[in-house]
């Protein structure tokens, strides 16, 4: 009775140090929408570049059969060549071509002498948009639609393709509602023309609303696959599923001590840089000295949008709301503003954001905090590298010597340099975002420990980060926030991860 | 930060992390390793040392010779005063191709008040070099306010500097200047102590500079000894100072030979000191790195990006209001189409001397001595009678040969991470 369009059996994929993926299997059966769904780096987007070609055969074991064949491919050209279209998060799309420009790209169906047929390549165009419900002038910019519309062209594009089966990463998380609902929609009726989706996504009412299977990744194996025919798998179930692992136990001990109030922020919304909706939604914490808060969100919910449209308005436009410092009322409209009143953001993504990788550890640490070791504009450079040299070995930061590049340093050396760099600035709050990603496990506890010690010297701490064990781990309070909004509060003495990711997972109509 | 934690043991160093640190390891201040990790920056002056040798020996000793050097100083001065501005501007991560043609507008300016309004000389100098600070600010506005990349603004200020120096000398050449502006480029400062057959007081100034040279590096290097800093050994420093003695002294004895000390060279000295230290040491010069760097990095420190660049380039004007009279001093006039492609030259000097072009790297010192390396190629190939248009293959291979050197150790570098 199984008819499964795609199989893949036992894949293992591993990047230099890390297993992403371990033993993964996934059966999807033709014609059903088969979701995926896992927490943060559980290895969902790496097992689609597996199947996608993105990640050639070869760079990966196990067997891969689509249609009931054997498939290697060593590029997204064979796989799309068989049917499996891939729509990224990151919608692929060339703002200044026009609609029936995309959707033929790379694809153009040439006529005589090998010029294009536009007439022909409009009219094919109108016929794809209308079958995904997308009323638009083929010759229109997609640049001039929004992203709901943009995503419909991206779905049309596949179907240009003779696509079989579908995989959306995402599809939704930019979405509003009403876009999102078509969305679905569309996908239930491309299932009656007998095109089968896989549908990655953390929105697990949708997933219930329209899945037909999911499978549970969690860090990098498959944890189950769930029919959600029956009725009686429910969101509770789901999240079980996705958050079901041991507590590890490296978090080292703390004694919590809250003191005075040190930030707190009341009623703050952030819009998107170029679209129009909010990516932070009336938003409100507080943090108090000594205290390590922590705020849990899925991707896209908006915890790293928060945090940096805080830190001196880095993030979004038409920033709204109050902040407060020490129960004073305080405005940041810039970083050196926001420094001054004693906040320090260290970024999520270090290398793009956070250090001059062709520096030296000196000048990444000092580079916040110039004005402390400069009279008069001019630097004293002896005092910067006593300072450098002093965080170098309170952090135990391992490199030869100051002057060591920053570029070359190992991850978890990489986040010590920026620490560093924003302890010199002397805060008084610190907001972390994802200080442990990508760094391993010795070098996590260190960061632990770092974090122990500001608190413990009074200073404030919020630390944003995906992993729930490690939040569970060294927080004294979480946040959660979901589509822009803070959808609980929870001393972590009460907090579960599955309570947790029922708050991270809530909608908007409960939240409200 | 003296509290202590349990399972002390946990902190020690992931296996992966002993390994990286070995192929780090490299703290040792031992000659050879110095160079090596220095080829880049050290590069350029093995490079120049080997021309200068080359070209010694190509034309039996011209090159060098006291006439020769006087000459050499004189006619590149203006290069090598752009490249000091266009350094820092490629640092920032932009370019500044306008540089030419406000050379010749603020020449222009000059030329304009001084011939034909009969200014004082200096009154003519310090309008062009106000020329220079208002088309920078024009730049660093369009740049730092508006966000248009600098290559299209200066590419505009170009074309806009250009036309605005024909307007201004109403399409015909001005000239001659007083005498007292002419000194500016081709005047000399002698004789101010006598001496016998050479002019004692460029020694002086020579030795006065060795002087200072060893002075700062001393101070330098009590500091770090204060400081608890590494030092090279007190073998290592020495040679340094008295190799840097000979080589100053040695030029100032030529120069003594000839016609003494240019004008010329006495600004140049200025302007390389004080620019060397605004790179190295103050707030701002950090900022400019940071911001070639990495540009959201130094936004997120607090560096307020937009000012930066805006005086970045006021800066560059500043330095071409000064280029701008050097030139028209020793042209002794000002010509509508004076200055054409020295903002080649001056950004050619920039990455010779190993400015990388994504930004972020790259010293006064090090642009200076690229402009010189061009410099010493045209003189010794002019002197073998080398045709224009194989001098002009020779530096454009020179010119490619250089940022390719800069990439491939970037590479290296990028393959080592």
């Amino acid at each position: 009775m199984d008819d499964h369009i795609l199989e893949m059996r036992s894949i293992t994929k591993t990047f230099p140090g890390v297993k992403a993926l371990e033993d993964v299997s996934l059966a999807v059966r033709r014609g059903e929408v088969h979701a995926i769904c896992g927490e943060n780096g559980a290895g969902k987007s790496t097992l689609m570049k597996v199947l996608s070609g993105v990640y050639p055969s070869g760079s990966y074991d196990g067997e891969i059969s689509f249609d009931g064949e054997v498939c290697r491919f060593s590029g997204i050209r064979d796989s799309e060549h068989v049917g499996i279209v891939i729509i990224h998060q990151e919608l692929a799309l060339v703002p200044y071509l026009s609609i029936a420009e995309n959707i033929f790209l790379g694809n153009e169906s040439r006529g005589r002498g090998g010029l294009i047929d536009w007439n022909k390549a409009h009219a094919k165009a109108a016929e794809l948009l209308a079958s995904v419900g997308l009323n638009e002038n083929p010759e229109t910019p997609v640049g001039q639609l929004g992203v709901g519309k943009q995503q419909l062209v991206e779905i049309a594009k596949a179907l240009s393709k003779d696509v079989k089966l579908l995989i959306l990463d995402e599809p939704t998380a930019a979405l509003n509602d009403t876009d999102s609902a078509h969305l679905l929609g569309l996908l239930r009726r491309l299932q009656e023309r007998g095109i089968t989706s896989i549908m990655i996504s953390h929105k697990l009412n949708e997933i219930t609303a329209i899945a037909d299977n999911v499978t549970i990744i969690r860090d990098g194996r498959t944890v189950e696959t769930l029919s959600l025919h029956a009725g009686e798998v429910t969101q509770d179930r789901i999240i079980r599923g996705m958050v079901g692992r041991d507590l590890e136990s490296y978090y080292p001990e703390r004694e919590s001590h809250p003191g005075e109030e040190v930030l707190r922020v009341e009623d703050w919304s952030v819009k998107h840089p170029t679209q129009d909706r909010l990516v932070v939604d009336r938003a409100a914490f507080d943090v108090r000295a000594g205290e390590v808060v922590g705020i849990a969100g899925l991707m896209g919910a908006g915890r790293t949008e928060l945090a940096m449209s805080i830190f001196g308005r880095s993030y979004g436009r038409d920033v709204s709301g109050r902040l407060f410092m020490h129960g004073r009322e305080v405005k940041a409209r810039n970083v050196a503003e926001a420094i001054d009143n004693g906040i320090a953001y260290a970024t999520e993504d270090r290398k793009k954001y956070g250090l001059n990788l062709i520096e030296d550890i000196r000048r990444n640490v000092s580079a916040a905090g110039l004005g402390k070791l400069s009279r008069r504009g001019w630097v004293n450079a002896n005092e910067e590298t006593k300072v450098a040299e002093s965080s170098r070995r309170n952090m135990n930061i391992k490199a030869p010597s100051v002057s060591s590049i920053v570029g070359k340093l190992s991850g978890g050396n990489q986040q010590k340099v920026v620490l560093a760099k924003w302890l010199f600035t002397d805060p008084d709050v610190l907001i972390l975002d994802e200080p442990t990603r990508g760094i391993d496990v010795g070098a996590k506890y260190e960061i632990y420990t770092i974090i122990n010690q500001l608190v413990a010297a009074g200073k404030a701490v919020v630390v944003i980060s995906s992993e729930l064990p490690e939040l569970l781990g060294i927080c004294d309070r979480i946040y959660t926030l979901s589509a822009g909004r803070i959808t609980g509060e929870v001393p972590v003495r009460e907090a579960t991860q599955e309570s947790l990711m029922a708050l991270m997972t809530k909608e908007r109509e409960t939240a409200a | 930060m003296t509290r202590t934690v349990p399972q002390e043991e946990e902190l020690k160093p992931a296996p992966g992390a002993g390994a990286r640190g070995g192929l780090l390891d490299d703290g040792s201040n031992d000659l050879r390793s110095l160079i090596i990790r220095n080829l880049r920056q050290s590069g350029i002056y093995v490079a120049f040392v080997a021309i200068v040798a080359l070209f010694a020996v190509l034309t039996d000793g011209t090159l060098l010779s006291a006439g020769n050097i006087t000459n050499l100083v004189l006619q590149y001065s203006y290069i090598l005063v752009l490249a000091i501005g266009m350094v820092i501007v490629i640092i920032a991560g932009h370019i500044d191709l306008s540089v030419g043609s406000v050379v010749a507008l603020t020449g222009a300016v000059s030329a304009v008040l001084v011939i034909q309004q009969g200014w004082p000389w200096w009154a003519g100098a310090l309008a062009a070099i106000a020329v220079g600070l208002a088309v920078g600010a024009w730049h660093g506005f369009w740049v730092a306010y508006v966000g248009i990349p600098a290559f299209i603004v200066t590419l505009a200020g170009m074309l806009l500097f250009r036309g605005l120096t024909l307007q201004v000398l109403d399409n015909v050449s001005l000239s001659p200047f007083p005498s007292q502006y002419r000194e500016v480029a081709s005047g000399f400062l002698n004789g101010l102590i006598g001496g016998n057959g050479y002019d004692a007081f460029t020694l002086l100034i020579g030795a006065i500079a060795v002087a200072g040279y060893a002075f700062g590096a001393w101070r330098t290097r009590t500091a770090r000894i204060r400081y608890e800093q590494p030092v090279g050994s007190m073998g290592l420093f020495i040679a340094r100072i008295v190799l840097v003695g000979v080589v100053v002294m040695a030029f100032a004895w030529q120069l003594a030979h000839a016609r003494g000390l240019p004008i010329v060279l006495i600004i140049l000295g200025v302007l390389a000191i004080v620019y060397g230290l605004v790179t190295k040491r103050t707030v701002f010069g950090r900022q400019v790195y940071a911001i070639g760097g990495n540009l959201s990095a130094a936004t997120l420190s607090g560096v307020k990006v937009k000012a930066v660049n805006f005086w970045i380039f006021v800066n560059m004007g500043f330095l071409t209001g000064i280029a701008g009279v050097i030139f028209s001093s020793r042209s002794n006039g000002a010509q509508p189409g004076a200055g054409e492609m020295f903002e080649l030259d001056a950004i050619a000097a920039a990455f010779i001397g190993g400015a990388a072009v994504t930004g972020g790297v790259g010293t006064v010192v090090g642009a200076m001595v690229g402009g010189l390396i061009m410099a010493v190629m045209s003189n010794g190939m002019s002197l073998l009678g080398v045709d224009q248009s194989v001098q002009s293959v020779v530096k454009g291979l020179v010119l490619l040969l250089a940022v390719a050197f800069d990439v491939y150790n970037k590479r290296r570098a990028g393959a080592a991470r």
